[in-house]
């Protein structure tokens, strides 16, 4: 693992295995070694338990062909919860690195290894958890809360999963097959160009994303089809859901925004393979159109995180509330105005590039604008609880604790807007303490209510209440220890990325921050020793179709919920339409219709497989393999195209069985 | 009751059977989904032009424009696709009027028109990279290889496409499904040269005043 | 059997009617760099460029029959939306980079040594 540029650009590339050697093994490297064993044992006890419990055959029919739209968002979530393990692990280990290395101290990471831990946990916790979270829970929720079978394209559903799953194995993979990039999650040239990014680390990097990228993309467009074309009969736009919207808009935001990554990478990609010259320093290239490009995507993709949690939010608090939501023409504008703003503020993230004061001033301005419509659905939470019944269960609690966390980094958001003060912060930890402020309290939160919120609808049961809710406290004090400090860091002039520092007066900050960080580990803990614990005892946790005497769709059918969803089509009269069916003592007929379902298929998982092939042999310069695994992703795709026998109809007598058991359950 | 049945469709409906919903043709999501699409595709577009307008004047000592682009050559281009929209507009008249020979061979027509035009981009590319004015000479050149070849390379997916599409309506006719599946490649391809427009007169006739 | 798309796909008269178009919007166009009129170098610009977008408009609507009515007014939303990114993206790279290049050090020379170092290296 050589950072020396002139030693590696002499590799030599073998016909067969491309610049793949042994010298490529980092079997040199204790802690990867120590991971890999541990990886590989417990790989080795998941297959020696499937094999003995003859799970192979059910995972592979009810799991990886399915079509089922909530089959995908369960197994998006089980993505992100993995590569969350994954990801904070990183996080770990950059904590320890600085709390060990101040004053001259090295640390036990040597940098070229602290630069692969920084990239990774960006790269890790955005795409392939942050990501997975939020389209596993659009995918669970959505087409339920719109009364619909599926998705319009459940096809194209099972194909977006595992390309993103080709993507996460990818970056995966790059732990113990070479190394991952050491760029910065964001991957600026012209440090990850061709002459100062010669490993194979970088392209890791370009092809996970970009394998990732075309199932986000395609998800995108799946689901905005589905809301347009899929609500159940009377439901007009102003009846849907508020989780609905957000979730609308954030998909049109994933279809306007990821084609500019797609695009943007592929320039870089072009520069690194085949030596054209977007974004290097010489023959006319400029890096920092790299920059506004990739911007350009980065500023619509928080967004993208943020959304759909904030219409988690707004169905949460309406629950625990028993009140309908406060303002909801005010959350779906709020909403739409975001969207579109959220295109407007992309300068903000490079204000000390060198523009002019002109430019610094309109994205300012644009910056503090888009926090009014944020501000706007922070006062609706708060008037929807006002004078209402709140509980104080799980969602709620964290609900609670993100309006309050969420302000708080919002507002430290909106001093990183004003451009004078952005040059001083500009890099710093008070910038990193910043967006882990919004996208801890706003994202994390917003998943582990969503979670402990829709388990039941997807289960049976509820999640275990004393579990939670140390998970709860774990993270949230977690939360304010690991990145309080790191504001303070920040305004003493802390910078970002350093693997070391001189300033010993730092360290009692970065001990403080790593003890946060142990928090949220017992966090992560607590979460998944939860999840067991609830599943051991499901029996006494199980409970009816609606636990939470909740008001949408999506709790008016039987849980866990059937394939097809809804035994009869619903007709919808308003906004929360259940909570009418309630009130108005709605109960199914037993008088049922065939219904039609989509058939699984195993093409999405196969063209994903070969596509994750593809990525490898690209990484490594395998020219063969490169080629036979794209022409094998077009042949297969092509072939798809002739079956025509997608469908098929559930007969009536199932769905008066499969109803009759939900009933009695 | 049915109205629900129906919308659990793959990107493709199944052919039309007696037990199929020839009544609820309106209800599939493919055209929108598919125009979604096209609008995430424009955006891809949108970046690289983007990019030629940024880098389109860093010539770094090498060829411009002016150097290496010819008006008729770029006419000849644009009158093939256009006339390929027109040729594909045929077809789709022919196959709504059942008329599935017809269809066919102005399908083969406008399949061929497509060659014509991917067959002119490569002599251009194999001519520019052989005079030394390669996406490795300059900015400007990168932009223009990328932007024009991702064009060419959308076209020579459409032809795949057109070229299975053939296949599967000699295979079963003029089904709905195959239909949809026609009209959605119409949509495609005149999404393909509308892209052209932009570059014809963006990325050559611009420059070449 | 499939009637529905009778209206989606217009008549021989639209085709017609759109390629006339389109035809007529491509050739003045190329007649202004092939002829080389006598007009100053922005009023070409603005002739080429303003063809170019009345022959998308055309396209749109001839060809791929886009209208307020079709898919219940969300196809022509996409496009309105997809046009106003396109804006954003084009003239906000434009601005923001004419802007940093102004700002940033004159370097008049760049090319020049630039083919210098490339010959070298």
């Amino acid at each position: 693992m050589s950072t020396e540029v002139v030693e590696t650009t002499r590799e030599t590339v073998s016909p067969i295995f491309g610049r793949l050697s042994l010298d490529w093994i980092p079997y040199h490297e204790p802690i990867l070694i120590g991971t890999f064993l541990a990886i590989a044992l417990g790989g080795l006890a998941l297959l020696a338990v499937m094999t003995r419990y003859r799970l192979w055959v059910p995972f592979y029919k009810n799991w990886v062909i399915t079509v089922d739209h909530k089959k995908i968002g369960i197994m998006y979530m089980v993505l992100g919860f993995i590569m969350m393990v994954r990801g904070f692990a990183d996080a770990l280990m950059m904590r320890a690195q600085q709390a060990l290395a101040a004053g001259g101290a090295e640390g036990y990471l040597p940098p070229h290894h602290f630069d692969q831990v920084f990239t990774a946990h960006g790269v890790i916790m955005i795409f392939f958890v942050a990501m997975a979270f939020v389209t596993g829970i659009m995918n669970f929720v959505m087409p339920t809360q719109i009364g619909a079978r599926d998705v319009a394209f459940p096809f194209l559903n099972n194909f977006s999963f595992w390309m993103t799953v080709a993507g996460a194995l990818l970056v995966n993979v790059s732990l113990f097959i070479g190394e991952f990039a050491r760029v910065g999650w964001l991957a600026f040239p012209p440090l990850s160009g061709a002459s100062f990014s010669t490993g194979p680390g970088m392209d890791y990097y370009l092809w996970s994303l970009q394998i990732a990228g075309i199932g986000t993309t395609l998800s995108g467009i799946n689901l905005i089809a589905t809301i347009f074309k899929m609500r159940a009969p009377g439901m007009k736009m102003f009846d849907m859901p508020v989780f609905t919207w957000t979730a609308l808009c954030t998909n049109i935001l994933i279809v306007a925004a990821f084609p500019v990554l797609t695009a943007t990478l592929t320039l870089l990609t072009l520069d690194r393979y085949l030596g054209t010259h977007f974004f290097t320093n010489d023959l006319g290239g400029n890096a920092m159109m790299y920059v506004n490009l990739i911007w350009i995507w980065g500023h619509p993709e928080v967004y993208i995180l943020i959304l759909p949690l904030f219409g988690v939010y707004s169905e949460i608090v309406a629950t625990f509330s028993g009140k309908p939501l406060f303002g909801y023409k005010t959350m779906v504008w709020a909403t739409c105005c975001i969207m579109v703003l959220s295109f407007l503020v992309w300068l903000h993230h490079f204000f000390t590039m060198g523009s002019g004061a002109s430019v610094n001033t309109f994205f300012g301005i644009t910056t503090m604008i888009i926090s009014v419509p944020t501000g706007a659905k922070i006062f609706n939470w708060l008037f929807t609880m006002y004078k209402g019944r709140v509980r104080f269960e799980v969602p709620m609690l964290w609900t609670i604790g993100f309006i309050v966390t969420f302000t708080i980094g919002g507002m430290t958001g909106v001093m990183l807007a004003i451009p004078p003060v952005d040059f001083q912060l500009h890099n710093t930890l008070f910038l990193i303490a910043h967006f882990h402020n919004v996208i801890i309290g706003g994202v994390v939160f917003g998943v582990y209510a969503a979670v402990t919120y829709w388990w039941p609808k997807a289960f049976g049961f509820k999640l275990d209440d004393k579990w939670s809710k140390r998970t709860f406290w774990f993270w949230l004090t977690g939360f304010y220890l690991a990145f309080m400090p790191l504001y303070a860091l920040g305004l003493m002039g802390a910078t970002r990325r350093m693997a070391q520092y001189m300033d010993t007066g730092w360290q009692i900050y970065f001990i403080a921050a790593a003890c946060g960080a142990v928090l949220i580990l017992f966090g992560i803990l607590s979460t998944f020793i939860g999840f067991a614990v609830s599943i051991k005892n499901r029996k006494a946790l199980a409970c009816g179709s609606d636990p939470w005497n909740a008001r949408t769709l999506e709790w008016a059918t039987q849980s866990p919920i059937q394939p097809y969803n809804f035994p009869q089509v619903i007709h919808v009269h308003g906004r929360d339409e259940f909570w009418h069916m309630k009130q108005t003592g709605f109960k199914w007929s037993t008088d049922y219709t065939p219904i039609h379902m989509p058939k699984s298929t195993a093409t999405g998982a196969l063209i994903a497989l070969f596509a994750l092939g593809f990525g490898f042999a690209m990484v490594w310069y395998i020219w063969w393999l490169a080629i036979l695994s794209l022409f094998a992703c077009i042949a297969i795709g092509i072939a798809h195209t002739f079956n025509y026998n997608r469908d098929y109809y559930i007969p009536v007598d199932e769905v008066a069985k499969t109803e009759s058991k939900g009933a009695t359950a | 009751m049915t109205m629900l049945d129906t919308p659990v469709t793959g990107p493709v409906k199944g052919p039309e059977g007696p037990d199929s919903h020839p009544d609820h043709h309106h209800e599939s999501p493919t055209p929108i989904g598919f125009w979604i699409y096209l609008m995430s595709d424009c955006i891809i577009f949108g970046v690289l032009f983007a990019t030629y307008a940024v880098l389109g004047y860093n010539y770094a000592g090498g060829p411009a424009p002016k150097d290496l682009f010819e008006a008729d050559f770029v006419l000849i281009e644009t009158a093939l696709l256009l006339f390929s929209s027109i040729t594909f507009g045929v077809a789709m008249l022919q196959a709504e009027a059942h008329r599935l020979d017809n269809a066919l061979k102005w399908l083969v027509v406008t399949g061929l028109l497509g060659l014509g035009f991917i067959g002119m981009e490569i002599y251009e590319f194999h001519h520019l990279i052989h005079i030394g004015a390669g996406p490795d000479r300059s900015a400007f050149l990168s932009a223009f290889f990328v932007l024009v070849g991702t064009h060419g390379l959308h076209v020579t997916c459409g032809i795949i496409w057109l070229v299975t599409l053939m296949v599967q309506l000699r295979m079963h006719g003029l089904t709905s499904a195959n239909m949809q599946r026609l009209s959605t490649l119409s949509m495609f391809w005149h999404f393909l040269d509308l892209i052209w427009i932009g570059v014809f007169s963006f990325v050559y006739l611009v420059r070449l005043i | 059997m499939s009637d529905h798309s009778n209206h989606s796909h217009g008549t021989m008269n639209q085709l017609m009617t759109g390629f006339v178009l389109a035809a007529i919007l491509t050739v003045i166009p190329f007649g202004i760099i092939l002829g080389e009129p006598d007009f100053s170098r922005y009023i070409k610009i603005g002739i080429i460029m303003g063809f170019a977008a009345l022959q998308i408009i055309v396209h749109l609507v001839y060809f791929l029959h886009l209208n307020s009515k079709a898919e219940g007014g969300w196809t022509i939303a996409a496009t309105i939306l997809a046009v106003v990114i396109l804006v954003i993206v084009l003239a906000g790279s434009l601005w923001v980079m004419h802007n940093m290049n102004e700002n940033m050090m004159p370097m008049p020379d760049m090319d020049k040594m630039m083919s210098l170092q490339s010959q070298q290296g």
